[in-house]
């Protein structure tokens, strides 16, 4: 009876936990698998441990130069996004004018888009002006679709912004620069901040959209794509693994930063 | 006082309009060097836009403002001479107490500012708070960060836009007087926006109740009190009673009044209504002026005082005073504020009882106004 | 308090005259503006209308094609990829219910009986987007591996069964079939679910649910009647996030399905890159973003939730 109580109060508790197994499952395989010495092409079946992969990360031909090819595309995409975006959430925010409602649905717009078709449509853009697929399509194409979440990102942040507190910086002797500088951009920057993180992310690992536009060019989801129809080495489930790891350990860093710091001024 | 008068602000015919509605109608006033000034009145009398046209932060539609004798009608926040202490107080949450309090010197290009920064801080008891962020402060600590960082610029005029209203009621008895004392020590002009009557009562040398966008009347706080102008004013500050009467005649600087078959004295120096014999009155009289006399002892009351005759309704005791209702024939919720000293056990509601007052405590008002102008605003603070 | 009443009412542009000096500032926002629009407005919008002028061409690759208003392209797509769509929209709905039941529950969890492990769990949620998605999709090739121990656990509990009888899976294979597509689906785009359910039921008052079981709400009761329609902003933009990339995802169904499981982004995807017939391929994704475009719309109306963003 008391068990059942029990049951009954931490449902949600357990339905959760389940949840958030089914979320990191796959990362566990991933972790697990890239300790794995396959027999064949692909790295789906668990053979023997081993710690190859891990000690000759680059050792896949073209592998690491499609990592940094992505890393330069997502380091370019998130630089554009984040500038437009925060020059386009600004003007929403803190000015009215005419046409709002056509620059508001063409910042949802993409949002609500299925990637493939942004993908396609993009694709008959750049055949029928003749451009060259690469790395510059691409990256036109990162800018597009990060743009509007950038946009959302920082709107958030500006909208719940205190208007006084601009007034307050023009009050004590700021000039419209000063203020800007000093008051609007230092607050605004967690905002920028997850806008400009949400793009890396999302530019990063970029596939359909990429897919279709990048011509020769190929990004690290193009590569691994590419190795799911001829063979995956064991390396991709390294490089998965330590994004993974270093992305945990550098949030949880911030956090600990974070919470010291409040600690000593208290 | 000095004969300074660079610190003077002066509107002349200042009006903002938004659209259709008008927040300010074309006002005048002055408001001299070094003094308290309050501009009082309900949420949206245009009190707070007045406040920003003297900030800069707001265009007026129409008319100048002057500080001493520069016009700065045209002149950006950042160029005028002014500070403001703003509601909520705006204090930059990215910056330390002691950068807030440093940020208006260093952006006039003021190098060292270490040692200014913490004299302010000490006159306002913060000295050990400087490396805190503002949201570690509690509400009192930051409204006086505010008040910091406004008086370290030496502005000729420090504006005040409810610079109390987010703190509880005791805290902000304290720092009404703190906010005095500091105004005494610096003589800065201080412009002071609040809806609270007893908050602008206590701290301003003038006070300028606004309504609707005009200022209705402007003077000490006694003199409001006492002699106010229009119904507005009367029941916004503080309670009054009012009784509809009919002038009779003049007896010497006196004016004698009919209501309801008695008979009432007003000084007529004290009406600010014409008087022509059968012209109507309203007589106004505050609830603490009045004694309250039990029917049975009418016979002991002095002659020459204004009295009414009435039956208690409701009483309620409140420590300093017994407040009671008394419904009379010619006001039906006269009230009466009694101070506890001695209490006659017969006053209890159901009772019927004389209410008397010496004349000289009347005061007269059109009649052509509403009665209860003011009355819900007033009783909301 | 009188902020509120004091504010001014929004300038409109027949707003008093200002004074020379500041006029310059009402050019500001369209300076803002202008990059970024013309950017959209170049590689987003204007795409669309190259693909619209597609998908009514006629030609070959080799001669060219020419717009030649050829509205049967349309037809002939509808009436030969029909299937596919209806897979689509069958696979993407039915993960995102999925989705939702899975991720309200974990959203509640962050939300209001986490405590000090609120940011830990939130960090696992977003940290697996980390890990490059297609990584994570193969992995599932592993977990759902023919005789693996998941299938061996839904054969054993007679989920197979049933999931058979639906037409979800074949014999006692889960790869390479619906329910393999289905469950990577709900896999990549739960975060997506998860995190505007959160938003929402964080904002959400702990007290009201004091108040109502004070007034005789047992808890699924409060649950239904003050939670659930509480959460409502966060439940409809998480079924839009989690069911337009799915309907346009051939990634699941390409890596963890067969030909039998292709949907409208497989066909779209060969069509373009693999078979380069432009027009067709054109016509079906103008189809699919006009069936999005008024799902979505239709379901913002009936839920009365205009703002998404």
């Amino acid at each position: 009876m008391t068990f059942v109580n029990w049951l009954k109060r931490n449902l949600v508790v357990i339905a959760g936990l389940l949840t958030l197994a089914y979320l990191l499952l796959p990362n566990i395989v991933v972790t697990v698998f890239s300790f794995n010495q396959p027999k064949g092409r692909f790295n789906y079946e668990w053979q023997e441990f081993s710690t190859a992969a891990w000690k000759d990360p680059c050792g896949v031909s073209d592998l690491c130069g499609s990592l940094s090819v992505s890393l330069q595309i997502a380091f370019w995409a998130t630089l554009g996004a984040t500038l437009l975006g925060t020059m386009i959430a600004f003007a929403l925010v803190r000015y009215r004018f005419r046409a709002r409602g056509a620059v508001n649905s063409l910042i949802f717009l993409p949002m609500a888009m299925p990637e493939v078709v942004m993908a396609a449509s993009l694709l008959t853009l750049f055949l029928n002006m003749g451009a060259q697929l690469g790395f510059w399509t691409v990256l036109i194409a990162h800018i597009m679709f990060c743009l509007s979440f950038v946009v959302t990102a920082v709107k958030a942040r500006v909208m719940s912004m205190d208007p006084r507190l601009e007034q307050a910086a023009q009050d004590l002797y700021a000039g419209p620069f000063q203020t800007f500088l000093r008051v609007t951009l230092p607050i605004a920057a967690p905002g920028i901040a997850a806008g400009a993180l949400l793009a890396f992310a999302l530019s990063f690992d970029d596939f359909i959209i990429t897919n279709f536009n990048a011509g020769s060019t190929v990004t690290f989801p193009m590569f691994v794509w590419g190795s799911a129809q001829r063979g995956t080495p064991v390396q991709i489930n390294v490089i998965g693994t330590a994004m993974f790891v270093v992305a945990v350990l550098l949030v949880l860093a911030s956090m600990v930063i974070g919470n010291r710091r409040n600690k000593q001024k208290a | 006082m000095t004969n300074d008068t660079s610190g003077d602000v002066r509107l002349s015919g200042i009006t903002k309009t938004y659209g259709s509605f008008t927040a300010v109608h074309p006002l005048d006033l002055t408001v001299p060097q070094g003094s308290f000034f309050a501009l009082l009145g309900a949420s949206g009398c245009g009190k707070t836009t007045t406040l920003r046209m003297i900030a800069g932060l707001e265009e007026p539609t129409g008319g100048t403002v002057h500080l001493g004798d520069q016009d700065v009608t045209a002149l950006p926040p950042y160029k005028r001479p002014v500070n403001t202490v703003f509601q909520s107080y705006a204090l930059f949450p990215h910056l330390d107490i002691f950068e807030n309090v440093a940020f208006g010197l260093r952006r006039r290009g003021i190098k060292s500012v270490k040692k200014q920064v913490e004299e302010m801080l000490d006159l306002v008891q913060l000295g050990e708070q400087a490396r805190k962020k503002p949201h570690q402060l509690s509400g009192g600590q930051q409204q006086r960060v505010a008040v910091a960082r406004a008086l370290i610029n030496h502005p000729k005029v420090l504006l005040l836009d409810e610079p109390l209203g987010a703190l509880d009621l005791k805290l902000r008895r304290q720092m009404q007087l703190e906010l005095k004392r500091i105004q005494t020590e610096v003589g800065i002009t201080f412009i002071h926006v609040t809806h609270d009557q007893e908050e602008a009562m206590t701290m301003a040398d003038t006070v300028a109740v606004m309504n609707a966008g005009r200022v209705e009347q402007l003077g000490s706080p006694t003199d409001l009190y006492e002699n106010p102008r229009t119904t507005f004013v009367a029941n916004f500050l503080g309670t009054s009673n009012f009784i509809e009467a009919e002038v009779d005649a003049r007896s010497g600087d006196d004016i004698v009044l009919k209501a309801g078959g008695g008979k009432l004295v007003l000084p007529g120096a004290r009406c600010g209504a014409p008087t022509s014999t059968g012209g109507k009155v309203l007589v106004g009289v505050r609830p603490e002026k009045i004694s309250l006399t039990h029917a049975d002892e009418a016979g002991e009351i002095p002659e020459g005082r204004n009295r009414i005759t009435g039956k208690i309704a409701d009483s309620s005791f409140i420590g300093v005073s017994t407040q009671y209702v008394v419904d009379s024939p010619v006001c039906p919720d006269f009230e009466v504020y009694a101070q506890n000293i001695d209490r006659d056990p017969r006053l209890v509601p159901g009772a019927d009882v004389v209410l008397h007052w010496n004349p000289a405590h009347t005061f007269g008002l059109d009649a052509a106004q509403d009665i209860d102008a003011g009355v819900d605003e007033g009783a909301a603070s | 308090m009188s902020t509120l009443t004091e504010a001014p009412p929004p300038l409109t542009p027949t707003a008093p005259e200002k004074k020379p000096p500041r006029r310059r500032g009402r050019l500001v926002p369209y300076w803002l503006l202008l990059p970024g629009i013309l950017w959209l407005l170049v590689f987003f919008a204007l795409p669309m209308i190259y693909q619209a002028s597609t998908s009514v061409q006629t030609g070959s690759l080799e001669e060219g094609y020419k717009v030649t208003w050829h509205f049967a392209t349309y037809w002939d797509a509808l009436s030969e990829y029909y299937p596919q769509f209806l897979r689509s929209v069958l696979y993407a709905g039915s993960a995102t219910i999925l989705c939702l039941i899975l991720g309200y529950p974990l959203a509640y969890l962050i939300a209001f009986r986490a405590g000090r492990w609120r940011n830990l769990i939130m960090i696992l949620v977003i940290a697996p987007f980390f890990t490059s998605f297609l990584i994570r999709t193969l992995a599932w090739k592993t977990i759902l591996a023919d005789g693996g121990p998941v299938v061996g656990a839904l054969n054993t509990l007679h989920v197979l069964d049933v999931t058979g009888w639906l037409g979800m899976t074949e014999g006692d294979r889960v790869l390479a079939t619906p329910l393999a597509v289905v469950c990577g689906l709900t896999y990549n785009f739960l975060p997506f679910m998860i995190l505007p359910l959160y938003t929402s039921l964080e904002r959400i008052d702990g007290r009201l649910h004091e108040a109502a079981g004070d007034l005789y709400a047992k808890p699924w009761v409060t649950f239904r009647k003050v939670t659930f329609p509480l959460s409502m902003p966060g439940v409809v933009s998480g079924t839009l996030l989690t069911f337009i990339p799915a309907a346009g995802d051939y990634v699941n169904a390409d890596l963890l399905g067969s030909t039998d499981t292709r949907m409208v982004g497989n066909v779209i995807q060969s069509q373009f890159l693999r078979i380069l017939d432009y027009p067709t391929a054109a016509a079906l994704s103008f189809i699919l973003m006009a069936a999005i475009l008024v799902m979505v719309t239709v379901y913002i109306r009936k839920s009365g939730t205009e703002d998404l963003v």
